[in-house]
């Protein structure tokens, strides 16, 4: 029988229990994270703001993985790959995670995960069908006795003046406060999407990466939010693949080139560039007419959530041509996020460990996104290597935890730095961040100027959010977000006006190329007053 | 977004409360209610975890379009993305069935 956790103190107004591990997140890489633990030997808590299953981007999706099986090809198939990623990489890390991608992979076939077989029989493995993956991952974390607490977002980290030792929060569904003591805490909490109407959006506000700043961990990648997908205009839809097989038109009907003169064909990968530009200037239509009858019937199939949304509507994707735009996807589809010092997944405040979009995913895939692949191998092992390390750090801390008396890390949105005003609202800071880090012709293209300016503006906001940001009870969670939010943007905002150059998705159209002064990874320390330094040197080899 | 919970359909179970990453439904006793349907993140999860398909989420991301339940009803869309997934009465499947694989190849 799997240990579990135990209950500090019952009360009927606050939940107290006391754990080795507790996981934030509800995602693949806190399922993985967790798993990991309690296999390892942990008791394990996993709180998440939302439902472990459908929580996350990863659930209502469909995600290819970066599938790379053993064999002397993986050095080549990485090298490759890293070509593309801005050399801001590490082609150490890159090659762990395949491998330990694939091992679990593996692992959800023995456990019995129904995937597809290709025409000679062999299972295919290299795609996840979200909705099934991530029930299928709700019974394994269940089934390794963790204790999951779903609608039960976290809003601080604790610590014991040496090490993190759990965090507090609130659920949302019964209206009382929580509290995990634990010895090892994994944020699994996601990206931050900006609150843009994406896929799984609503619950990635970037929560973990102010809660791991509070702590005193860094941030890197931040700059690398210029990741925009393809979606019917209106719709929640930004899944690129289909778009792959289209045709791009204006207004006017007149169709949208290529760089070579084209009409353009294909618009994912560096194609979203010229429909950028179109969008800038007026309305975008595309039609999938480029897919053949054969693939009509695969995407249709095999990617059933892209065609909701032009079957309630009564279009015909293959041959209306139906209003498009670009869905702005933050460190979703970007890559910032906390940055890793170990390969434990450790973020060098002792007892925090970050997986998945909650980490930073710079060292694996650059200054180009990764997208659902290289994301979904990267939860698969980082998940995996957190939830080890957690654990181990939970052993070897043993009774030293909880000596000293527990104080709350949480500020902005919960403990203003000056009396709280009611004029300065979750949704208004939430309103005006999106104002400065969603628009294509400020985000997608940038400039110098745009972005001082830009910059202006949130550190305005941010100090009215430091100062004067509060909310009581469930108030809490939307005023928590909101300082998430703010604190992403600003922090997103400065590394992209640091960073002098263009490089992957950071298009400068002040300075077009890269600039070989600039192929290091930007890393970002504190909160209120943060600073940003070039990271040159390579991580560390090994586990602190 | 989430627009409807058909009272016909609706079996009471409140799974639809409790899976929702986006927390819009409320329990009720009876029928739930959207209460926060500005949260929608129109993931369409509810409506394959629904067992008896008595949920529609509209296409519009943005904002409520307004659609009656007669007329998803007419349009035989209630349950519609579960069909193409493979799911039925809220339990999981088809997934040995998806085709990525070969669009994966001719991309």
């Amino acid at each position: 029988m799997p240990k579990t956790a135990r209950a500090v103190r019952s009360a009927p107004e606050r939940l107290h229990l006391a754990a080795d591990v507790l996981v934030l997140g509800g995602g693949p890489s806190a399922a993985w994270a967790a798993v990991a633990a309690a296999e390892n030997g942990a008791t394990v808590v996993l709180a998440d703001k939302g439902y472990l299953g459908t929580s996350g981007a990863t659930a209502p999706s469909n995600t290819g993985t970066w599938c790379v099986p053993p064999g002397d090809n993986r050095h080549a198939v990485v090298e490759r790959r890293w070509q593309r990623t801005g050399e801001l990489a590490d082609q150490r890390w890159m090659l762990r995670c395949v491998d330990t991608a694939y091992r679990n992979l593996l692992q959800l076939s023995e456990w019995g995960y129904p995937f597809p077989s290709e025409d000679d029989g062999r299972l295919y493995i290299a795609n996840l069908r979200g909705p099934d993956y991530m029930r299928f991952m709700r019974r394994r974390v269940l089934l390794a006795g963790v204790t999951v607490l779903d609608h039960h977002p976290a809003l601080e980290l604790l610590s014991d003046g040496d090490a993190i030792v759990g965090a507090a929060g609130v659920g949302r569904q019964v209206e009382r406060d929580w509290r995990v003591d634990a010895r090892a805490v994994v944020l699994a909490t996601g990206g931050c999407a900006f609150r843009e109407r994406i896929l799984g959006s609503t619950g990635l506000t970037g929560d973990g990466y102010l809660m791991a700043a509070e702590a005193g961990a860094s941030l890197s990648g931040m700059e690398f939010t210029g990741k925009y997908t393809l979606a019917p205009h209106g719709s929640s839809l930004n899944k690129g693949l289909p778009f792959r097989w289209a045709s791009f038109h204006r207004e006017d009907g007149s169709p949208i080139l290529g760089p070579t003169g084209e009409p353009l064909r294909n618009g994912i990968g560096d194609r979203e560039e010229e429909v950028a530009r179109a969008l800038i200037e007026g309305p975008v239509y595309a039609r999938l007419d480029q897919a053949e009858p054969a693939l009509q019937g695969w995407l249709r199939q095999g990617q059933p959530n892209c065609f909701v949304p032009y079957d309630r509507a009564g279009i015909d994707p293959f041959n209306d041509l139906f209003r498009i735009t670009l869905r702005a996807e933050g460190t979703v589809r970007g890559t910032g996020g906390i940055d890793i010092v170990s390969d434990d997944c450790a973020t060098g405040v002792p007892g925090l460990y970050a997986a998945g979009d909650a980490a930073s995913r710079e060292i694996m895939t650059g200054a180009v996104s990764g997208g659902g692949a290289v994301n979904s191998s990267w939860a698969l092992a980082s998940g995996w290597w957190a939830g080890k390390g957690a654990s181990t750090h939970a052993r070897r801390r043993g009774g030293k935890a909880f000596r000293s008396e527990v104080q709350p890390l949480g500020q902005a949105g919960l403990r203003p730095a000056a009396s709280p005003r009611a004029d300065v609202s979750a949704g208004e800071v939430i309103e005006a961040v999106r104002n400065e880090v969603t628009p294509l012709d400020k985000n997608f293209f940038r400039s110098d100027t745009g972005l001082e300016k830009s910059g202006e503006r949130l550190e305005t906001l941010w100090r009215d959010v430091r100062d004067h940001l509060q909310g009581e009870g469930l108030e809490r969670i939307r005023t928590r977000e909101a300082a998430s939010i703010a604190a992403a943007g600003r922090w997103s905002i400065a590394a992209a006006r640091y960073r002098n150059e263009s490089r992957g998705m950071h298009r400068r159209t002040d300075l077009p190329g890269k600039n070989p002064a600039f192929a290091h990874r930007l890393v970002i320390t504190g909160v209120d007053d943060f600073r940003i330094a070039g990271a040159p040197e390579r991580l560390a080899e090994l586990a602190s | 977004m989430i627009e409807i919970v058909s009272a016909t359909r609706c079996v009471e179970c409140d799974i639809c409360v409790k899976v929702c990453p986006a927390n819009v439904f409320d329990a009720t006793g009876g029928v739930p209610v959207v209460a926060r349907q500005e949260d929608c993140q129109t993931c369409f999860l509810c409506e394959i975890y629904c067992p008896t398909d008595a949920l529609y989420v509209a296409e519009v991301a943005e904002g409520p379009t307004g659609i009656s339940e007669a007329e998803v009803e007419a349009r035989h869309l209630f349950g519609g993305y579960a069909r193409a997934l493979g799911w039925r009465r809220g339990k999981a499947g088809g997934s040995q069935f998806d085709p990525t694989h070969r669009i994966r190849v001719a991309q």
